[in-house]
């Protein structure tokens, strides 16, 4: 082999019976004391909570590229006019509001879990999830002023 | 009734042999760190099993070779093995079946610590089988008669008696190779058995500990652990209706 990581070095093995290679441990497994039950339903709430919110945002969101893309001159008409006379309705300052926070915490449980599933180390996955947590806080909080202190009569 | 003949009969035996090559995934910590994949070409009636040809290899050619087998009949799990990268039971895979015109590859089981060549580090395994109590649960005193229960009750729960913990599911999760923290089909199919058991009463302790963030919850729903179970078990059904059970009784 030339790419070869073994410990033979010049056809001498370091391994052999009384000093055997190490195995390579999957990066995290259960043992006796792995903890068992936070007595938190967290996890089955972030779960039902993908579906329902799924299920609203099929709706919400195929009705918003249909209105901003498709429909009544596609996408060249939009612009800041178009944007004004739309947030001029509750209706649509509903509809974008509760399309904003669903879709942000839909995506961020569902990076969350990606996180949880595909980060080895502890530090890792502390520092993916704070930087997740921040992102989203900052866009829903941000999206949120905007929806309520838009104003059309901008200079 | 006639003697039957049978010197037709073993002239036409060796003439549907085959010849075969198993690429075979080796470790041996004794020997050396490195993973190497090893091939074997035998000679063998391709209506035999991948179990059969890798006796052939360890009696014949390489008697290193380690792999674990019991029954060698189905039944009592020990030989999941990774061929042609699915999980299955080598003593149920014919090797017609799994088109031995190309190399046959042969590995362990995913996601849990390879021991040597074939055998890996079950415990693991066990341990989070052990988690979800696979027992009856009882309370009160003890009745005087066997305890009794409907065909329809039994009928509930029969799926998931068949599972004969040989891993072929765990081993088959994507989430269970990336965080061997999660408890893994297998455990959820025997808490299963016995949650949807008229006769046990321990159902909401069993429920509460797979309501764990490493519970039911981290399923991902991806079927492999039902395209994978050498037995038929529906698998993703079975945990599905888990995670229904905890919903339902607390909403």
């Amino acid at each position: 082999m030339s790419t070869d990581t073994s410990g033979a070095i010049d056809g001498v093995t370091l391994y052999d019976v009384d000093n055997p290679a190490p195995v390579i441990e999957p990066p995290r497994k259960r043992t006796k004391k792995t903890p068992k039950g936070g007595g938190t339903n967290f996890e089955m709430i972030a779960w039902l909570f993908m579906r329902l919110s799924g299920i609203v945002l099929v709706v919400l969101v195929i009705g918003h590229l249909l209105i901003q893309l498709v429909l009544d001159g596609g996408v060249s008409k939009i612009g800041f006019a178009f944007v004004a006379g739309r947030w001029a309705s509750p209706w649509w300052q509903t509809w974008d509001l509760v399309m904003l926070w669903l879709a942000m915490l839909h995506g961020a449980n569902g990076l969350r879990t990606v996180i949880n599933d595909y980060a080895e180390r502890d530090n890792t996955r502390f520092w993916l999830k704070m930087l997740l947590y921040t992102a989203t806080v900052f866009t829903i909080l941000l999206g949120t002023l905007v929806i309520f202190t838009f104003d059309p009569n901008i200079s | 009734m006639a003697t039957p003949v049978m010197d037709k009969a073993q002239a036409t035996a060796t003439a549907d042999y085959i010849t075969a090559t198993f690429r075979i995934r080796r470790f041996n910590p004794e020997e050396s760190d490195a993973v190497i994949w090893e091939d074997f070409q035998i000679t063998i009636d391709p209506k035999e099993r991948v179990l059969d040809a890798l006796h052939k290899i360890k009696w014949d050619t390489d008697g290193t070779l380690t792999f674990r087998r019991s029954c060698a009949h189905g039944i009592c799990g020990s030989d999941a093995m990774r061929i042609n990268g699915r999980n299955r039971l080598a003593c149920k895979t014919l090797i017609k079946d799994i088109n031995p015109d190309k190399p046959i590859t042969v590995e362990p089981i995913k996601g849990l610590t390879v021991l040597k060549d074939l055998v890996v580090d079950m415990e693991p395994f066990f341990q989070a089988f052990r988690d979800v109590m696979p027992f009856l649960v009882t309370e009160g005193n003890e009745p005087t008669r066997e305890r009794l229960q409907s065909a329809e009750d039994r009928e509930r729960f029969d799926d998931t008696t068949k599972c004969i913990l040989c891993a072929a599911c765990t081993s088959s999760c994507p989430v269970f190779w990336n965080d061997g923290q999660y408890f893994g089909p297998a455990a959820i199919v025997n808490a299963h058995r016995f949650i949807f058991d008229s006769r046990d009463e321990a159902g909401e302790q069993r429920l509460e500990i797979l309501n764990d963030k490493d519970g039911v919850w981290r399923c991902r729903t991806t079927f492999n652990c039902t395209d994978a179970c050498p037995r038929g078990i529906e698998v993703t059904k079975a945990i599905q209706e888990v995670k229904r059970a905890l919903i339902t009784r607390r909403f």
